[in-house]
Protein backbone atom coordinates (compact mmCIF):
# COMPACT_ATOMS: atom_id res chain seq x y z
CA UNK A 1 0.00 0.00 0.00
CA UNK A 2 2.85 2.15 1.00
CA UNK A 3 4.48 1.62 -2.09
CA UNK A 4 1.51 2.23 -4.17
CA UNK A 5 1.23 5.98 -2.50
CA UNK A 6 4.65 6.84 -2.99
CA UNK A 7 4.17 6.00 -6.39
CA UNK A 8 1.01 8.00 -6.70
CA UNK A 9 2.97 10.69 -4.76
CA UNK A 10 5.82 11.13 -7.49
CA UNK A 11 3.49 10.88 -9.86
CA UNK A 12 1.54 13.61 -8.93
CA UNK A 13 5.11 15.71 -8.15
CA UNK A 14 5.68 14.75 -11.86
CA UNK A 15 2.68 15.82 -13.66
CA UNK A 16 2.86 19.10 -11.37
CA UNK A 17 6.27 19.70 -12.81
CA UNK A 18 5.04 19.17 -16.06
CA UNK A 19 2.06 21.35 -15.45
CA UNK A 20 -0.73 18.16 -16.03
CA UNK A 21 -1.99 17.60 -12.86
CA UNK A 22 -5.92 18.35 -12.84
CA UNK A 23 -8.00 18.75 -9.93
CA UNK A 24 -11.06 17.43 -11.82
CA UNK A 25 -9.52 13.89 -11.50
CA UNK A 26 -11.02 13.23 -8.38
CA UNK A 27 -9.98 9.68 -6.70
CA UNK A 28 -13.36 9.45 -5.63
CA UNK A 29 -14.68 9.38 -9.52
CA UNK A 30 -16.91 6.27 -10.40
CA UNK A 31 -16.15 4.81 -13.48
CA UNK A 32 -18.20 7.77 -15.23
CA UNK A 33 -16.83 10.08 -13.58
CA UNK A 34 -19.76 10.43 -11.36
CA UNK A 35 -18.77 10.20 -7.71
CA UNK A 36 -19.08 7.37 -6.11
CA UNK A 37 -20.04 7.47 -2.40
CA UNK A 38 -22.24 5.26 -0.82
CA UNK A 39 -25.05 8.03 0.01
CA UNK A 40 -24.87 9.66 -3.80
CA UNK A 41 -25.02 6.15 -5.32
CA UNK A 42 -28.45 5.30 -3.07
CA UNK A 43 -30.11 8.62 -4.27
CA UNK A 44 -28.96 8.26 -7.50
CA UNK A 45 -31.04 4.63 -8.07
CA UNK A 46 -33.71 5.63 -5.86
CA UNK A 47 -34.19 8.81 -8.26
CA UNK A 48 -34.13 6.61 -11.24
CA UNK A 49 -36.58 4.12 -9.90
CA UNK A 50 -38.63 6.85 -9.03
CA UNK A 51 -38.19 8.90 -12.02
CA UNK A 52 -39.14 6.09 -14.39
CA UNK A 53 -42.22 5.08 -12.41
CA UNK A 54 -43.32 8.63 -13.10
CA UNK A 55 -42.66 8.40 -16.71
CA UNK A 56 -44.28 5.25 -17.18
CA UNK A 57 -47.71 6.01 -14.93
CA UNK A 58 -47.71 9.27 -17.18
CA UNK A 59 -47.43 7.32 -20.02
CA UNK A 60 -49.94 4.90 -19.38
CA UNK A 61 -52.36 7.73 -17.97
CA UNK A 62 -51.75 9.60 -21.24
CA UNK A 63 -52.85 7.04 -23.69
CA UNK A 64 -55.94 6.28 -21.46
CA UNK A 65 -56.95 9.13 -21.59
CA UNK A 66 -56.42 9.59 -25.66
CA UNK A 67 -57.88 5.56 -25.81
CA UNK A 68 -60.61 6.09 -23.20
CA UNK A 69 -59.84 2.63 -21.58
CA UNK A 70 -59.19 4.74 -17.85
CA UNK A 71 -57.59 1.73 -14.91
CA UNK A 72 -55.97 -0.52 -17.73
CA UNK A 73 -53.32 1.20 -19.57
CA UNK A 74 -52.30 2.86 -16.97
CA UNK A 75 -51.59 -0.28 -14.92
CA UNK A 76 -49.76 -1.70 -17.13
CA UNK A 77 -47.63 0.92 -17.51
CA UNK A 78 -47.14 1.49 -13.77
CA UNK A 79 -45.50 -1.63 -13.62
CA UNK A 80 -43.62 -1.30 -17.40
CA UNK A 81 -41.84 1.96 -15.70
CA UNK A 82 -41.32 -0.12 -12.60
CA UNK A 83 -39.28 -2.62 -14.43
CA UNK A 84 -37.48 0.33 -16.19
CA UNK A 85 -36.66 1.57 -12.67
CA UNK A 86 -35.04 -1.37 -12.05
CA UNK A 87 -33.56 -1.70 -15.65
CA UNK A 88 -32.23 1.78 -14.66
CA UNK A 89 -30.14 0.98 -11.40
CA UNK A 90 -29.01 -2.45 -13.88
CA UNK A 91 -27.81 -0.07 -16.14
CA UNK A 92 -26.04 2.38 -13.59
CA UNK A 93 -23.86 -0.44 -12.35
CA UNK A 94 -23.13 -2.33 -15.32
CA UNK A 95 -20.22 -1.25 -17.16
CA UNK A 96 -21.83 0.76 -20.31
CA UNK A 97 -21.48 -0.87 -23.86
CA UNK A 98 -19.10 1.21 -26.26
CA UNK A 99 -17.89 3.36 -23.78
CA UNK A 100 -14.26 2.88 -25.19
CA UNK A 101 -15.13 3.87 -28.24
CA UNK B 1 -40.07 35.60 8.47
CA UNK B 2 -38.26 32.85 9.93
CA UNK B 3 -39.94 32.32 12.96
CA UNK B 4 -43.40 33.84 13.46
CA UNK B 5 -45.93 32.58 15.74
CA UNK B 6 -42.87 30.24 17.16
CA UNK B 7 -43.52 28.04 13.93
CA UNK B 8 -40.76 26.83 11.48
CA UNK B 9 -41.35 28.08 8.07
CA UNK B 10 -38.90 26.35 5.72
CA UNK B 11 -41.38 26.96 2.31
CA UNK B 12 -41.76 29.94 2.15
CA UNK B 13 -38.40 30.73 0.69
CA UNK B 14 -39.38 29.32 -2.88
CA UNK B 15 -42.19 31.51 -2.90
CA UNK B 16 -41.89 33.74 -6.25
CA UNK B 17 -42.51 37.13 -5.45
CA UNK B 18 -42.54 39.93 -8.38
CA UNK B 19 -38.95 41.87 -8.82
CA UNK B 20 -38.39 45.16 -10.44
CA UNK B 21 -41.53 46.94 -8.37
CA UNK B 22 -44.86 48.04 -10.55
CA UNK B 23 -43.01 47.23 -14.06
CA UNK B 24 -42.11 43.41 -12.79
CA UNK B 25 -45.66 43.51 -11.79
CA UNK B 26 -47.23 43.99 -14.86
CA UNK B 27 -44.99 41.71 -16.63
CA UNK B 28 -44.91 38.91 -14.22
CA UNK B 29 -41.03 39.61 -13.34
CA UNK B 30 -39.84 37.37 -10.86
CA UNK B 31 -37.39 37.67 -8.66
CA UNK B 32 -36.53 34.41 -9.84
CA UNK B 33 -35.70 35.39 -13.44
CA UNK B 34 -34.05 38.49 -11.97
CA UNK B 35 -31.65 36.42 -10.34
CA UNK B 36 -31.37 33.98 -13.89
CA UNK B 37 -30.72 37.52 -15.89
CA UNK B 38 -27.77 38.16 -12.85
CA UNK B 39 -26.55 35.27 -13.61
CA UNK B 40 -26.16 35.22 -17.27
CA UNK B 41 -24.63 38.81 -16.77
CA UNK B 42 -21.85 37.57 -14.86
CA UNK B 43 -21.20 34.11 -16.64
CA UNK B 44 -20.70 36.66 -19.88
CA UNK B 45 -18.54 39.39 -17.78
CA UNK B 46 -15.85 36.59 -16.34
CA UNK B 47 -15.88 35.18 -20.05
CA UNK B 48 -15.40 38.34 -21.51
CA UNK B 49 -13.09 40.09 -19.01
CA UNK B 50 -11.73 36.93 -18.75
CA UNK B 51 -10.65 36.35 -22.57
CA UNK B 52 -10.51 39.83 -23.36
CA UNK B 53 -6.61 39.59 -22.02
CA UNK B 54 -5.26 36.74 -24.36
CA UNK B 55 -1.72 36.69 -22.26
CA UNK B 56 -0.22 33.47 -22.44
CA UNK B 57 0.75 33.56 -18.89
CA UNK B 58 -3.14 33.74 -17.44
CA UNK B 59 -3.71 36.66 -14.90
CA UNK B 60 -6.72 35.54 -12.10
CA UNK B 61 -9.31 36.51 -14.42
CA UNK B 62 -8.11 34.85 -17.09
CA UNK B 63 -7.28 31.74 -15.13
CA UNK B 64 -10.81 31.39 -14.10
CA UNK B 65 -12.52 31.67 -17.30
CA UNK B 66 -9.60 29.04 -18.21
CA UNK B 67 -10.56 26.90 -15.65
CA UNK B 68 -14.10 26.92 -16.77
CA UNK B 69 -13.55 26.06 -20.47
CA UNK B 70 -11.02 23.63 -19.68
CA UNK B 71 -13.00 21.55 -16.80
CA UNK B 72 -16.14 21.27 -19.73
CA UNK B 73 -14.56 20.76 -22.59
CA UNK B 74 -12.07 17.62 -20.56
CA UNK B 75 -16.08 16.30 -19.42
CA UNK B 76 -17.43 16.62 -22.97
CA UNK B 77 -14.14 15.20 -24.67
CA UNK B 78 -13.88 12.58 -22.19
CA UNK B 79 -17.18 11.23 -22.31
CA UNK B 80 -18.23 11.90 -26.07
CA UNK B 81 -14.95 11.68 -27.62
CA UNK B 82 -13.58 14.23 -30.33
CA UNK B 83 -16.65 14.59 -32.38
CA UNK B 84 -18.72 15.84 -29.43
CA UNK B 85 -16.64 19.02 -29.61
CA UNK B 86 -18.90 20.18 -31.43
CA UNK B 87 -21.82 20.29 -28.14
CA UNK B 88 -19.64 21.79 -25.89
CA UNK B 89 -21.35 25.39 -26.18
CA UNK B 90 -24.34 23.58 -25.26
CA UNK B 91 -23.29 21.44 -22.50
CA UNK B 92 -21.06 24.46 -21.03
CA UNK B 93 -24.00 27.00 -21.05
CA UNK B 94 -26.24 24.09 -18.82
CA UNK B 95 -22.80 23.71 -16.47
CA UNK B 96 -22.60 27.90 -16.11
CA UNK B 97 -26.19 28.19 -15.80
CA UNK B 98 -27.05 25.62 -13.34
CA UNK B 99 -23.66 26.34 -11.10
CA UNK B 100 -24.67 30.17 -11.08
CA UNK B 101 -28.31 29.03 -9.68
CA UNK B 102 -27.16 27.11 -7.07
CA UNK B 103 -24.37 29.48 -6.09
CA UNK B 104 -26.02 33.04 -6.13
CA UNK B 105 -29.37 31.09 -4.30
CA UNK B 106 -26.52 30.13 -1.20
CA UNK B 107 -26.17 33.69 -0.93
CA UNK B 108 -27.81 36.23 1.97
CA UNK B 109 -31.60 37.56 0.27
CA UNK B 110 -30.63 35.65 -2.82
CA UNK B 111 -33.02 33.15 -4.48
CA UNK B 112 -32.22 29.89 -6.07
CA UNK B 113 -33.89 29.74 -9.33
CA UNK B 114 -32.87 25.59 -9.33
CA UNK B 115 -34.91 24.93 -6.59
CA UNK B 116 -37.99 25.24 -8.86
CA UNK B 117 -39.18 21.74 -11.09
CA UNK B 118 -40.58 23.76 -13.38
CA UNK B 119 -36.55 25.32 -14.31
CA UNK B 120 -34.84 22.23 -13.88
CA UNK B 121 -37.53 20.44 -16.09
CA UNK B 122 -37.05 23.19 -18.55
CA UNK B 123 -33.48 22.48 -18.72
CA UNK B 124 -33.73 18.73 -18.66
CA UNK B 125 -36.46 18.88 -21.33
CA UNK B 126 -34.18 21.21 -23.32
CA UNK B 127 -31.49 18.51 -23.06
CA UNK B 128 -34.01 15.89 -23.80
CA UNK B 129 -35.09 17.79 -27.07
CA UNK B 130 -31.49 17.96 -28.43
CA UNK B 131 -30.59 14.60 -27.78
CA UNK B 132 -33.04 13.20 -29.54
CA UNK B 133 -32.89 15.84 -32.57
CA UNK B 134 -28.77 14.92 -32.27
CA UNK B 135 -29.69 11.02 -32.53
CA UNK B 136 -32.25 11.36 -35.38
CA UNK B 137 -29.81 13.91 -37.09
CA UNK B 138 -27.10 11.67 -37.40
CA UNK B 139 -28.62 7.76 -37.59
CA UNK B 140 -32.26 8.71 -39.25
CA UNK B 141 -34.11 5.61 -38.88
CA UNK B 142 -31.75 3.76 -37.44
CA UNK B 143 -32.47 5.38 -33.85
CA UNK B 144 -35.16 3.89 -33.30
CA UNK B 145 -33.28 0.19 -33.33
CA UNK B 146 -31.86 1.95 -29.97
CA UNK B 147 -35.21 0.41 -28.15
CA UNK B 148 -34.39 -2.91 -29.35
CA UNK B 149 -31.08 -4.36 -28.61
CA UNK B 150 -29.90 -6.64 -31.56
CA UNK B 151 -29.93 -10.22 -31.18
CA UNK B 152 -32.81 -10.05 -28.42
CA UNK B 153 -35.26 -12.81 -29.69
CA UNK B 154 -38.34 -11.13 -31.34
CA UNK B 155 -41.22 -12.46 -29.29
CA UNK B 156 -39.88 -10.50 -26.41
CA UNK B 157 -39.89 -7.05 -28.31
CA UNK B 158 -43.45 -6.18 -26.66
CA UNK B 159 -42.17 -6.44 -23.34
CA UNK B 160 -38.46 -4.38 -24.38
CA UNK B 161 -40.05 -2.06 -26.66
CA UNK B 162 -42.28 -0.03 -23.93
CA UNK B 163 -39.84 -0.61 -21.04
CA UNK B 164 -36.58 0.81 -23.26
CA UNK B 165 -39.17 3.95 -24.17
CA UNK B 166 -40.43 4.43 -20.41
CA UNK B 167 -36.83 4.14 -19.64
CA UNK B 168 -35.23 6.93 -22.07
CA UNK B 169 -38.64 8.98 -21.46
CA UNK B 170 -37.67 9.05 -17.38
CA UNK B 171 -34.43 10.71 -18.70
CA UNK B 172 -35.49 14.01 -18.37
CA UNK B 173 -37.18 13.78 -15.37
CA UNK B 174 -34.32 11.79 -13.36
CA UNK B 175 -32.49 14.81 -14.92
CA UNK B 176 -34.66 17.29 -13.08
CA UNK B 177 -36.21 15.52 -10.00
CA UNK B 178 -32.02 15.28 -9.09
CA UNK B 179 -31.12 18.34 -9.18
CA UNK B 180 -34.60 20.20 -8.07
CA UNK B 181 -34.53 18.24 -4.70
CA UNK B 182 -30.80 18.51 -4.20
CA UNK B 183 -31.43 22.00 -3.80
CA UNK B 184 -35.00 22.02 -2.18
CA UNK B 185 -33.28 19.65 0.74
CA UNK B 186 -30.01 21.82 1.10
CA UNK B 187 -32.14 24.94 1.36
CA UNK B 188 -34.91 23.65 3.61
CA UNK B 189 -32.28 22.25 6.08
CA UNK B 190 -30.83 25.59 6.23
CA UNK B 191 -33.90 27.32 7.18
CA UNK B 192 -34.62 24.73 9.79
CA UNK B 193 -31.64 24.93 11.71
CA UNK B 194 -31.25 28.74 11.47
CA UNK B 195 -34.85 28.76 12.95
CA UNK B 196 -33.51 26.53 15.51
CA UNK B 197 -31.12 29.54 16.10
CA UNK B 198 -33.63 31.99 16.78
CA UNK B 199 -35.94 29.38 18.74
CA UNK B 200 -33.68 28.70 21.15
CA UNK B 201 -32.18 31.88 21.42
CA UNK B 202 -35.32 32.99 23.21
CA UNK B 203 -35.17 30.52 26.15
CA UNK B 204 -33.93 32.87 28.51
CA UNK B 205 -30.50 32.44 30.14
CA UNK B 206 -29.65 29.43 28.71
CA UNK B 207 -30.65 30.07 25.61
CA UNK B 208 -27.83 31.79 23.46
CA UNK B 209 -25.58 29.00 24.60
CA UNK B 210 -27.83 26.16 23.43
CA UNK B 211 -28.32 28.21 20.39
CA UNK B 212 -24.95 27.72 19.56
CA UNK B 213 -25.31 24.46 18.21
CA UNK B 214 -27.63 24.60 15.39
CA UNK B 215 -25.99 27.81 14.57
CA UNK B 216 -22.31 25.52 14.06
CA UNK B 217 -24.69 23.22 12.53
CA UNK B 218 -25.43 25.49 9.86
CA UNK B 219 -22.17 26.82 9.47
CA UNK B 220 -21.42 23.11 8.25
CA UNK B 221 -24.09 22.81 6.43
CA UNK B 222 -23.14 26.01 3.91
CA UNK B 223 -19.88 24.35 3.46
CA UNK B 224 -21.74 21.52 2.62
CA UNK B 225 -24.58 23.06 0.11
CA UNK B 226 -21.08 24.91 -1.55
CA UNK B 227 -20.36 21.19 -2.47
CA UNK B 228 -23.14 19.96 -3.42
CA UNK B 229 -23.73 22.93 -5.74
CA UNK B 230 -20.97 22.54 -7.43
CA UNK B 231 -21.47 18.33 -8.05
CA UNK B 232 -25.34 19.23 -9.24
CA UNK B 233 -23.74 21.67 -11.41
CA UNK B 234 -20.93 18.83 -12.59
CA UNK B 235 -23.52 15.79 -12.52
CA UNK B 236 -26.06 17.71 -14.79
CA UNK B 237 -23.11 18.48 -17.07
CA UNK B 238 -21.72 15.02 -16.92
CA UNK B 239 -25.75 13.06 -17.70
CA UNK B 240 -26.44 15.41 -20.27
CA UNK B 241 -22.95 14.70 -22.06
CA UNK B 242 -23.29 10.90 -21.00
CA UNK B 243 -27.02 10.86 -23.21
CA UNK B 244 -24.90 12.95 -25.94
CA UNK B 245 -22.68 10.22 -26.20
CA UNK B 246 -25.46 7.31 -26.51
CA UNK B 247 -27.13 9.63 -28.97
CA UNK B 248 -23.86 10.16 -31.28
CA UNK B 249 -22.95 6.42 -30.59
CA UNK B 250 -26.38 4.67 -30.42
CA UNK B 251 -24.01 2.00 -28.18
Amino acid sequence: MTERDEFDERLKQARQRRGLEKDASDPKAGQDGLPAGALQIGLRAGIEVVSALIAGAGLGWLLDHWLGSFPWLFLVFFVVGGVAGVMNVYRLFSPRRGAGK
Amino acid sequence: MAAEGKTIDALSQFELTHALGPIGAAVNFTQSNAHMLLAVVIITAIMMWGMAPRAIVPGRFQAVAETFYEFVENLVVGQIGHEGKRYFPFVFALFMFVLFGNVLGLFPFAFTYTSHIAVTFGLAFLVFVVITAVALALHGKKFFGYFFPEGAPLWLAPIIVPVEVVSYLSRPISLSVRLFANMVAGHVLLKVFATFVVLLGGLGVVGPFLAVLPLSVNVLLVGFELLVAFLQAYVFAILTSIYLHDAVHLH
